[in-house]
């Protein structure tokens, strides 16, 4: 029988690709995948043929006859289509390929390549390896992988943790959901090699509850994982699920979550590379990070190091988000411009209306106009336009969004994600939406502008962690580059 | 259609045996008295103290943390609306709305059939097919209040 791929990606799942695949099942053999990251096509089907998978979509159960009688329009081989030709496929080279749940599946398409090499190479050379490819941490912070590793590695403990993040509480990112439900296995043995290198012996995946897909398929891939002896004795891994607090991704609040507490920030020192869960030496690392280290050990620093700008070396999963033509997931090397990302490969809004203002970087992240489209996808230029690329993930909004609205709303998801540990995230928050509210009333608006402003410099310098320190980005790029949206009385949303 | 059972200590007690040897073992002990009970009775709060060696202060603060943990049991269905940002963008909020008036419920409370939960969510990882929902845990795209009330009426 012909083979047919069908994604079983929570995305494609929620377009409908169970009922595609059930009107397949009795004519071919339906292979279930990750997604290839195309959303706007989705429910996606590939159909194998000597000449490459051809693929079809969006597809309704209506249209499998005349798919399987190769009459109905396709889309072509897969890896031809515009959006797939263009990317430089690394972390998600698997990812839409393959059967996310078979390991042979994964070693035949280069799979555990990475973690014998650093067997082979030793503990030390791995970690040297990381360090001359330029991986940063893709959590967010953008902070050397293998400093932290070298830190782990030096640092005496009788036993030590890998943990990795998987809280992806940022709106418009869902990388490393993808790559739970579509490569596993990456994840898995990007997080043995970081307990070879440094010498854990216990890895946690701390998942969020809101993921109820990446969490089955990550907990029957670890269970594939050790039946196989991948994980066992010498490094094993364990799922923990959150519990709905965005603050759980901030890796002290993480930890605290994970020891079975309030998720509330720690004070840093000590670092968690010194004192991290249980006290003891910590790795924590986001999926996306762990996922890509096989790629890099299999691959060589250098050619992973050739891609990117500046101090972004390699390749970023860049999620389009939102009102967006084409939303999907595009990984390339660092350095593509903000414009060539929305408009180009996005392919502008989905409602067809003028693009007026794009978020990146999560609920944290600064709101840029196309007046800055030039920026290049680079942590360094984020940072001097006075935003942030975060976990990578661009949400796009058409002329009818209002920034005293989107302001209003990040104060509001402050005040109600807040740990509470630190009074300006706590307190401040809360002044802050009723100070957007007075701004949106027209109370005073010269008077409690600059009240915001203020509000948003001492969140920025007092709060413990980067909720209460960064959400003054949203708020003051609203301000700054949407003034007009400050200015004239405006209806508040129905609540 | 998720059932859950009524109060048992007994029951209780069994689920926290099995977990309270794990490493930080209060978020999985929460979880599973969740899904069983629908919630964290008020009756287990003690219960879990005692096996963690933790106060009732403590773990009550613990409970209350976490967006997620119940005091009662829901509805037979939940249903978690997105409300973040990539939705917003797509008229999440007019959905939202929508889905409000038609099950007569604001967020956090269960229509007075005691079908549906209605639970507001921060976002969902479907943001490229926005706006997006979960009901129990399947999950919707492109949703609209028409799409969701069908995906009811077809829902035991
Ligand atoms: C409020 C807040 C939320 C965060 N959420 C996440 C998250 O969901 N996932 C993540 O990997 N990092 C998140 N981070 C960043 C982590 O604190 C940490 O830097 C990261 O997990 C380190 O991994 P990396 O070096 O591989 O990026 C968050 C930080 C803050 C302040
Ligand atoms: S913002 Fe709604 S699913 Fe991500």
């Amino acid at each position: 029988m012909t083979r047919v791929f069908v994604s079983r990606d929570a995305a494609s799942l929620a377009l409908g690709a169970d009922a595609v695949a059930a009107a397949l099942a009795p004519h071919a053999t339906v292979v279930r995948t990750g997604s290839r990251g195309m959303f706007w096509l989705e429910p996606m089907v590939e159909v194998e043929t000597p000449a490459g998978r051809i693929a079809y979509g969006p597809v309704s159960p209506r249209d499998v006859p005349a798919i399987l009688a190769g009459t109905a329009p396709s889309l072509g081989p897969v890896d031809d289509i515009g959006f797939m030709k263009r990317q430089t496929r690394v972390t998600f080279a698997r990812c839409g390929v393959v059967d996310p749940l078979s390991l042979a599946d994964y070693e035949a398409h280069g799979g555990l390549a990475g973690l014998r090499t650093a067997r082979e190479i030793g503990a030390a050379e791995t970690i040297d390896t990381i360090l001359r490819s330029g991986l940063r941490g893709r959590g967010g912070a953008g902070f050397p992988t293998s400093i932290k590793w070298q830190t782990v590695a030096d640092t005496e403990g009788e036993r030590k943790y890998i943990v990795c993040n998987a809280d992806e509480g940022d709106s418009g990112t869902f990388a490393d959901r993808m790559l739970m439900e579509g490569d596993p296995f990456s994840l898995i043995e990007g997080m043995a090699i970081a307990g070879f290198c440094v010498g854990a012996t216990k890895g946690y995946v701390y998942t969020r509850s809101e993921y109820p897909h990446a969490i089955k398929t990550f907990d029957a891939a670890l269970a594939v994982a050790r039946h196989a002896g991948l994980l066992g004795e010498t490094f094993d891994i364990e799922q923990r699920v959150g519990a709905g607090a965005y603050v759980c991704g901030e890796e002290t609040a993480l930890l605290e979550s994970l020891e079975g507490r309030r998720g509330q920030v720690r004070a840093k020192p000590p670092l968690p590379a010194h004192k991290g869960l249980f006290g003891r030496p910590t790795v924590v690392n986001n999926v996306i990070t762990l996922a890509t280290v096989p790629a890099i050990l299999t691959g060589g620093a250098d050619a992973y190091q050739a891609l990117g700008m500046g101090r972004s070396r390699g390749t970023m999963p860049v999620q389009l988000a939102g009102n967006v033509k084409h939303g999907g997931l595009f990984e390339a090397g660092f350095g593509l411009t903000l414009g060539e990302l929305v408009n180009d490969i996005g392919g502008g809004t989905l409602s067809g209306r003028p693009v007026r203002a794009v978020q990146v970087g999560g609920p944290l992240g600064a709101y840029f106009p196309p007046a800055m489209f030039d920026t290049p996808f680079d942590y360094e230029a984020f940072a001097k336009r006075d935003g942030l690329i975060g976990h990578g993930g661009i949400v796009v909004f058409d002329d009818t969004v209002d920034l005293a609205k989107q302001a209003r709303f990040a104060m509001e998801f402050c005040a109600a994600e807040s740990c509470g540990k630190c009074t300006p995230c706590r307190i401040g928050s809360t002044r802050g939406m009723e100070t957007v509210d007075k701004i949106i009333a027209g109370v005073s608006v010269d008077a409690n502008t600059e009240l915001l402003r203020d509000l948003c410099h001492t969140l920025k310098f007092g709060s413990l962690c980067a909720l209460g320190g960064f959400i003054p980005y949203p708020v003051l790029s609203a301000l700054d580059h949407f003034p007009e949206d400050f200015g004239k009385p405006a209806a508040l949303a129905a609540e | 259609m998720a059932v859950y059972e009524p109060w048992n200590e007994d029951r209780a007690a069994d689920i926290i045996a099995a977990k309270a040897g794990m490493e930080g073992a209060t978020l999985p002990i929460l979880h599973s008295l969740q899904h069983v009970f629908g919630c964290v009775p008020t009756e287990a709060v003690p219960m879990v103290a005692k096996a963690l060696n933790l106060s009732r202060a403590e773990v009550h603060g613990i409970v209350t943390f976490y967006h997620e943990f119940r005091r009662t049991p829901p509805g037979h269905h939940v249903l978690r609306v997105c409300r973040a940002e990539a939705c917003q963008s797509l008229g999440a909020d007019q959905v939202a709305a929508a889905i409000r008036a038609r099950l007569g419920v604001d967020w956090h409370e269960t229509t007075g059939d005691g079908a549906v939960t209605l639970e507001p969510v921060f976002c969902l990882g479907l943001c490229a097919v926005a706006p997006a929902a979960l009901l129990d845990d399947t999950p919707f795209g492109k949703l609209t209040c028409d799409k969701l009330v069908a995906a009811l009426e077809m829902t035991p």
